[in-house]
């Protein structure tokens, strides 16, 4: 659909620049083309009521108005401005990147955002535009009828008006996504970080995921800072959660642990399973020393035990 | 030998190792592999794709589904138009990178596979294909 789309709007650049150079080699074209003046303005004004009409049934017809995300009087207000917008925009003229069109860009804008909001795909996003085409050229024709020329020359017009709206709101809609995907991955960044405090002078942190290099800065960075806040001994960096370790993420996590050692607190790495010991042993990457264990409760009891803890039972389990 | 199944993946960005660290994990537990022999091949690829995209300026994985008598296996090949690497012995040594790499990525895939192979030509681009067999 999308392709369709830049397809078009691609022929369309293509004809415009046979135009211009038809125009260039003859005056007589130029001339007359400067005479006559857009009657879409015009046409728009004088129709509103039975162009919005017809607009909700198109919209109805694919399938936009029995959606249940967007209730009929939502759709029927919707176009309803649009055409208020677009002809007050039309009869000021200009190009649509021009004052005169802002309000009615914005208000695209806004209703591509809705859109994303209530979860429509960019295409069905992009048909609340392309089904005006077919009641605007059916009114193009019947005041037009007897007038081929000024029927071709409006036509045209109006196609090139729809499709320049049209790559506004897919414009829109692409934005408002990349937006929203940016956030999530912000979001992400710090949901991905929970340092907890497993004891006095025990810190943990439960790695989940895919170690990429600016997620791994980040984790690291927030450890480290926590382990200054808190006078924090032992660090405990769980990687149960990881689920391939290989040598970009061994580096990553052998300069946290080098980190970690300078400040003066010691290390510790779980969530080593078997599987992932053989591997590291295989890709021949050397831990220097990091104590590892296979799951987090082995080294919460290992690192207690370093600290001179000693956790006792003080009644049988039933 | 009989080829059973084959597919190809662009692997151009970072976000594509994952893409396809996954997809060889996908036909690793089709094949029945042991976990530890699953864990090898995906680190194994997550290296080389990883190599394909930093070093090798992005390029394609082919993963193959291979029959020969009774083993089955997999078979993986990275193929970029890169820059090639002109000392290959070096390139193949424990501990020597280019960039700021542990420099084990080549060295350890072929540790963590069954067959190695690699050819490359300085201006041409690079191709590696490992094989595990069950
Ligand atoms: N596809 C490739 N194209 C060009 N050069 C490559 C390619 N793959 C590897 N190399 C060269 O071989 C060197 C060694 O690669 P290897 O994967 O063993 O280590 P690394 O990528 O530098 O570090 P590591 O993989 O341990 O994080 C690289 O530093 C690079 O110079
Ligand atoms: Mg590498």
């Amino acid at each position: 659909m999308l392709h369709a789309l830049i397809m078009r709007v691609h022929t369309a650049i293509q004809l415009i620049q046979s135009r211009v150079s038809l125009a260039k080699s003859s005056a007589r074209v130029t001339r007359e083309q400067t005479c006559r003046k857009s009657r879409i303005a015009e046409i728009l004004k004088a129709h509103q009521d039975d162009l919005a009409a017809e607009w909700v049934k198109n919209l109805q017809a694919t399938g936009t108005g029995k959606d249940s995300r967007i209730s009929e009087s939502q759709l029927r207000e919707q176009t309803k401005e649009f055409l208020v917008l677009l002809s007050e925009a039309a009869a000021a003229g200009g190009d649509v990147h021009s004052q005169a069109w802002n309000a009615t860009v914005d208000f695209l804008e806004d209703v591509s955002r809705s859109r994303v909001q209530q979860g429509f795909t960019s295409e069905e996003t992009a048909r609340f535009i392309f089904s005006f085409k077919q009641p605007l050229f059916a009114r193009l024709r019947a005041e037009l009828a007897k007038d081929h020329e000024a029927f071709a020359e409006e036509t045209w017009a109006a196609t090139e008006l729809l499709d320049k709206m049209g790559l506004i709101t897919i414009a829109a809609f692409q934005k408002t996504r990349e937006d929203l995907i940016n956030r999530q991955q912000q979001e992400m960044l710090e949901l991905s970080t929970p340092v907890v405090k497993m004891w006095d002078g025990i810190l943990a942190l439960p790695m989940i995921g895919t170690l990429d290099s600016a997620r791994t800065q980040i984790v690291m960075e927030s450890l480290l800072q926590r382990i200054v806040d808190t006078g924090a001994e032992l660090a405990i960096i769980d990687i149960t959660g990881v689920p391939t370790v290989d040598t970009l993420v061994a580096q990553h996590l052998l300069k946290t642990v080098t980190a970690i050692r300078l400040m003066g607190a010691d290390c510790i790495i779980s969530g080593v399973r078997p599987q992932i010991a053989q591997t590291i042993v295989h890709l021949g990457v050397d831990l220097q020393g990091v104590t590892t264990k296979a799951n987090l409760a082995d080294a919460l009891s290992l690192a207690l035990k370093k600290l001179g803890f000693a956790v006792t039972r003080t009644k049988a389990a039933n | 030998m009989a080829l059973v199944k084959s597919e190809e993946l662009p692997v151009r960005l970072e976000q594509d190792v994952v893409v396809a660290r996954q997809a060889v994990r996908r036909l690793a537990v089709e094949l029945k592999f042991s976990l530890v022999d699953q864990t090898k091949m995906v680190t194994a690829a997550s290296e080389l794709a990883r190599n394909t995209v930093v070093y090798g300026g992005g390029g394609t994985m082919r993963c193959e589904v291979l029959i020969d008598g009774g083993k089955s296996g997999l078979r993986m090949t990275f193929e970029d138009q890169g820059p090639g690497i002109p000392d290959m012995t070096l390139a193949m040594k424990d501990g020597w990178t280019s960039g700021s790499g542990l420099g084990m990525g080549l060295s350890g895939a072929k540790r963590l596979v069954n067959d190695f192979d690699i050819v490359s030509e300085v201006g041409k681009g690079t191709r590696v294909t490992i094989t595990r067999w069950k």
